[in-house]
Formats: C-alpha cells, sequence, structure tokens
C-alpha cells in the first residue's frame, strides 16, 4: 500500500498514490509528530499569566481552619502559552463548522451565530440564578414564552423547562409516570421499550424502578403490534416511543400502540430525540401521547457534541400536570411573572436554579426567527435531504453494498447495513467510518441501532446544501471502489487526523485515569 | 480468528452460545459468530462460583468497545468454575472463543436438557 502526502493533505484519492508508486511509507504529518502535552507539562515554576495589583487596603489573613495546607498544584504559564495550547487543541477537533456532521442519532444541524449574540446580552448571560423574580422579569417571560411554544409544538399544554438533557427529560417522564400511577394507588412494575430505542432509555427505566421490558420489530421497522398485545398488561406503567424511531422510520400504527397502551391504563412516553423529522407537521400530544422531551439543544439548535450544556424539557397532558416539577414559571393574574412552588403533588425540583438559561435564549431565538411556517420548512427539508442522499446513494450503487435496513421513504435520517460490504469487501463499517474522516466529513453514527448488522445511520439535516450532500455521497462510492481494489488502505485509516487509528480495547481495558503532577 | 468455524464436537443454542457437555458438566462460551458480531470484547462480567443458571437465561454480561451485551446460558445448571484469567485478558474470547476464550463450567441440573441445542451444522444454517 501507498499513502502519499497528497493524500495525508485532504486529497485522499487513490489516484495520487499511482502516480507514486515508489512512495511506500505513511507519512506522519507534522500534527500527528506533534504528541499531545498537557498544559501541566508546559508549566514552568514562577510564571504568570496576570500580574496582580498591589495591595491598597488592609491585610487581612483567613482564619487557619480554611486555609488550605498546601498551594493547589495549578499549571504556572504565561498568557500567550495558554492561548496557543488551547488554539492547538481547538485545531484537533472536528466540529459542525469545520465540515459535515452527518451523525444520525444526534442531530447535529447549523446552529445560527445570531443565537450567540443574544444568549451574550448582558441582561441574559450577567443575571444571577438566584436574583429575585420581581427583578428577573424579562428572563421569566422568555422562559414562559418558550414553555408556551413548546406546548403548542408539541400538542401538549403544561411544560417544565427544568431537565437539562434527553436523558434527563426521560428520568422526568419515569418519575411523572410513577407518581400518576401511585397517587391513583396504583402500583406497576414494568416500561415497555421497542429494540430500537436509544439506549438511554432503558437505562432510564432501570434508574426509575421499573423492569424493562423490549418489545419487537415489524417487518417495515415499526413497533410489533402483536408482540405489544401481548407484553401489555395491566403491570406495565408506560411505553417509551420515538416516532420516527431509530430507524428513521415513522410508525403509520401509532394510533393503534396509543390505543393499546391508554387500555391497560399505562402512559405513553415520546422521546423527543427525532423530533427535527416531524415539527409543524404532526404533534406527539394528537398521536396520543401522554409526557414528550425535546432535545433543545438537537432540534432547537445549540452547540453541543462536546457534553453539553443541553436543556430536555418536557411537555405533558393535562392528567400528568399535577405532578410536573416545582418551582413552575407561572404568570400571575396581575400580568408578572413568578417561580410558583405550591404545587402539593409536585414530583420536586430535578435541578438547581432554572435550568440551562443560555440555552433556552438561543432556542427562544430559533422559534420566533423561523415561527411555525419555518418550523415546518425545517422540518420538510430534514426529510427531503435524507431522502435525497439515500436516491443519491441508489444512484451511485453505493446501496448495492450498503443497502437501507428498511427499504421505505425514510424520515430525517436512515440506517445502512455494512453487512454486504463486510462479505464482499471484507471491509467492516467501521473502517469506512475511520476512512471517512481522511474525507473530512465526521463519520455517521455507527453500529447503532444494534439489531442492524454493521449499521450506519446517517442523518443529514435541514442545513447542508445539495452540494455537500453530493460530495459525501461520491465520497462513500469512492471509498468503496477504493476498497474493491485494496481493502488495506481503509482497514489503515485514518491517515490525515491529528492521531490516527485509536486502540479503543486498549483505552477500555488499560486506561489512563491519571495525570502526575 | 480470522476465520469462522464451529466446531463438531459442540453443541450450540440460537443466542450463540456454545456448550461443550462432559458427563454430567459443561463448559460454556460465546461462538465466533457472537465475537465478530461484538467486536474487541473489553470485559467479561462472570457470575459467583455457586450460582444457578436457568437454560435461555442471562448469566453473565460480555462488554465490547460497542455494546455491553448478555450471554445467554444455554444449559441449567451451577456454576462450579469460571475463566478467571479472562480478568486480565478478555481479547481472548475473541483470540480463541472454543479455547481459552472459554467463560464459565457448570455441574447440569438436567443433562437431558443437552438434546434441545443444536449441532454445528445446524446453528450454521442458523447464520445464513
Amino acid at each position: 500500500m501507498t499513502i502519499t502526502d497528497n493524500q495525508l493533505h485532504g486529497d485522499p484519492g487513490i489516484e495520487a498514490h499511482e502516480q507514486h508508486p515508489q512512495r511506500s511509507a505513511i507519512v506522519e504529518t507534522e500534527q500527528q509528530r506533534d504528541r499531545a502535552r498537557t498544559i501541566y507539562e508546559k508549566s514552568k515554576p514562577g510564571r504568570r499569566a496576570f500580574v496582580a495589583p498591589e495591595l491598597d487596603v488592609p491585610k487581612h489573613e483567613l482564619p487557619e481552619r480554611f486555609r488550605r495546607a498546601e498551594a493547589p498544584k495549578l499549571p504556572e504559564i504565561a498568557e500567550p502559552e495558554i492561548v496557543r495550547h488551547y488554539n492547538r487543541l481547538s485545531k484537533r477537533n472536528f466540529d459542525l463548522d469545520s465540515g459535515f456532521y452527518p451523525l444520525g442519532s444526534c442531530t447535529m444541524k447549523h446552529n445560527p451565530k445570531l443565537h450567540e449574540r443574544v444568549a451574550a446580552l448582558p441582561g441574559n448571560a450577567r443575571l444571577h440564578p438566584l436574583q429575585n423574580p420581581k427583578r428577573a422579569q424579562g428572563a421569566l417571560e422568555l422562559m414562559y414564552e418558550l414553555q408556551g411554544a413548546l406546548g403548542e409544538i408539541a400538542g401538549l399544554p403544561h411544560v417544565s423547562l427544568q431537565p437539562s438533557a434527553g436523558s434527563h427529560g426521560e428520568l422526568a417522564g419515569v418519575l411523572l409516570t410513577r407518581a400518576y400511577h401511585e397517587d391513583r394507588g396504583d402500583h406497576r412494575t414494568k416500561i415497555l421499550t421497542p429494540d430500537t430505542a436509544h439506549g438511554t432509555n432503558p437505562a432510564t427505566v432501570t434508574m426509575g424502578g421499573y423492569e424493562v421490558v423490549k418489545v419487537g420489530t415489524n417487518a417495515d421497522g415499526g413497533v410489533d403490534i402483536e408482540d405489544l398485545r401481548a407484553k401489555a398488561d395491566e403491570q406495565v406503567a408506560c411505553l417509551m416511543l420515538t416516532n420516527p424511531n431509530t430507524l428513521g422510520v415513522f410508525d403509520t400504527n401509532i394510533e393503534e400502540i396509543a390505543k393499546i397502551v391508554h387500555g391497560v391504563g399505562a402512559t405513553l412516553y415520546y422521546d423527543g430525540a427525532n423530533l427535527n423529522a416531524v415539527m409543524g407537521r404532526t404533534r406527539p400530544g394528537d398521536m396520543g401521547f401522554d409526557i414528550v422531551h425535546f432535545n433543545l439543544h438537537k432540534t432547537f439548535t445549540q452547540p453541543h457534541g462536546g457534553g453539553g450544556p443541553g436543556a430536555g424539557p418536557i411537555a405533558v397532558s393535562d392528567r400528568i400536570e399535577p405532578y410536573i416539577t416545582k418551582p413552575q414559571v407561572v404568570k400571575r393574574e396581575d400580568g408578572t411573572f413568578d417561580l410558583d412552588y405550591d404545587r402539593p403533588k409536585s414530583i420536586g425540583r430535578l435541578r438547581g436554579f432554572q435550568g440551562n438559561y443560555g440555552v433556552f435564549v438561543r432556542s427562544y431565538a430559533y422559534i420566533l426567527s423561523l415561527g411555525s411556517d419555518g418550523l415546518q420548512e425545517a422540518s420538510e427539508t430534514a426529510v427531503l435531504n435524507a431522502n435525497y442522499l439515500l436516491a443519491r446513494l441508489r444512484q451511485l450503487g453505493v446501496t448495492d453494498l450498503l443497502p437501507p435496513a428498511y427499504d421505505r421513504l425514510c424520515m430525517h435520517e436512515f440506517v445502512l447495513s455494512g453487512a454486504p460490504m463486510k462479505r464482499e469487501l471484507g471491509l467492516r463499517t467501521l473502517d469506512l467510518a475511520k476512512r471517512l474522516l481522511d474525507h473530512s466529513f465526521h463519520p455517521p453514527t455507527v453500529y447503532f441501532p444494534l439489531l442492524v448488522d454493521e449499521a450506519l445511520l446517517i442523518e443529514p439535516t435541514e442545513t447542508e446544501t445539495k452540494e455537500t450532500l453530493d460530495a459525501f455521497a461520491d465520497a462513500l462510492a469512492q471509498i468503496l471502489r477504493e476498497g474493491a481494489e485494496d481493502p488495506e488502505i481503509a482497514r489503515n485509516a485514518p491517515y490525515g487526523t491529528p492521531v490516527r487509528r485509536l486502540d479503543e480495547a486498549g483505552a477500555a481495558k488499560r486506561p489512563v485515569i491519571r495525570q502526575p503532577l | 480468528m480470522a476465520e469462522a468455524s464451529y466446531p463438531d464436537d459442540l453443541k450450540y443454542h440460537s443466542e450463540h452460545d456454545w456448550a461443550r457437555i462432559e458427563g454430567d458438566t459443561a463448559t460454556l462460551g460465546i461462538t465466533w459468530y457472537a465475537q465478530d458480531q461484538l467486536g474487541e470484547v473489553v470485559f467479561f462480567d462472570p457470575p459467583a462460583v455457586g450460582t444457578s443458571i436457568n437454560k435461555d437465561s442471562p448469566y453473565a454480561e460480555v462488554e465490547s468497545v460497542k455494546a455491553v451485551s448478555d450471554v445467554v446460558a444455554p444449559l441449567s445448571g451451577e456454576i462450579i468454575e469460571v475463566n478467571e484469567a479472562l480478568k486480565d485478558s478478555p481479547e481472548q474470547i475473541n483470540e480463541d472463543s472454543y479455547g481459552e476464550g472459554w467463560l464459565v463450567k457448570i455441574k447440569l441440573s438436567d443433562p437431558s436438557e443437552g438434546d434441545s441445542l443444536m449441532d454445528a451444522e445446524s446453528y450454521r444454517q442458523t447464520l445464513s
């Protein structure tokens, strides 16, 4: 195998190495030679990034009992070196501002820069979380209006902004379900999740103290109705569902599903991770769901992917409302906004202060700037883009080796199976994903959903251009052509990234989790 | 093992487990197909010696770089030995799934259960 400098610097075409057959070694890039050094390794005793002003008040020492036994071990480093350190790290990352990020399972759409401006306004950014509600009327009004907008989008009137992530919203949903049943003296033990569910669903069920019961998937990629009917009994507290589901398939049996679940007295929970597909077209509340969570950081724009911050508000129906979190943001009769703690049946607080307020500002800005027509258009374009990309992959013959797991019109994302590619070319989905990095694309989610062999879950979102989608399709086609000639190239990919193929098993088995100072 | 293999002297369960039955004891493990699907195994969480396990029910977990998966018991019985070496080298489950990568040994509670398991040829057919 020959890999040339050309490939390493952004041109992963095999033509390049055919022109230079004499080059037989894989060349290490400058960035790869630059081994990661922590800020502590750059520390030199006595260096400082600031100079404290001279003391101009009487000196008072802290009482002995409040003092540390030894000074904290902070890096000692000059300001330009700090700036360079973090700037260098940022260049070693891949983000949405660098290129296409078709993650699937997590919507990675463009986050308008306008939102950063409004979130940074002093009245938003510098408001103290313990400010008296009387002097935080603007912020409370924004939260109240956002609750109203989210309630309208969900088709469920009561909203809590407290949960800080999708999984946190799920936990709220399970706790609300428990409170609802227990309040009626009904002690149930099980919660149903489809086998296509996001992994957080069964995890949340377990955390909430319920037993997970899996429901199968039918030939169309939806819930197996007969299996659901067999498993739905008086011990079932809830069914957690994503619609469209993780296969990118809209379950058209949803009314039947709701009927079965409500028929045994259980609640129906909507995992809002895929809400980006249906905004303005249909509403979970109208489908029969009792509780919905939103991923504001996915559907309603918020830079994320580095672990936060996110927000996972929930919307609930009238029968769940008495149990919703407290305090709730309310509008009093005199038109002022307040925090309502007088909620005797509430499951209580799920979070300190009022949630991730900066996320609320960005999502509110998004909803207002798009309006209801714009939100609907966003979802329609997301679905159109996914179907265009799938059609383009068919046209290029990519789907011969990477067929769709369920061959029907998709929603905002679709799942391909790499099983034929593995069989014919000896390439795994992981190899394909790693090779995509050399084409400057972030790979899609791989090996999820678990029920699809060698799965690739692709979600292009509404904010990508036709040219980007074409280029991504071309890259997949080229990797498959290259793999048919020499699968070793993809097996050893990536070549041009800051680090090459990582030893994931080694990282899990022998993790280095402490850095000596 | 790079190539798929399903030894003829073993019995197979549809959840991709194998059993080597010797009298009233059996050695259990996961098949080549199972380890290939899992990818590199990084952790095996065995049950304690003395635990009873039930045919068709999970009795242990394997964690790979992709996911954590239940290991389903192909037969019922009581654990009499677990493969301690897997603590340090779980990769044996990938490299030698029918040898060094064995998981547990059990004393069978109902040796006739073995009749319900598949032979290598039938198991191979379920994979295609």
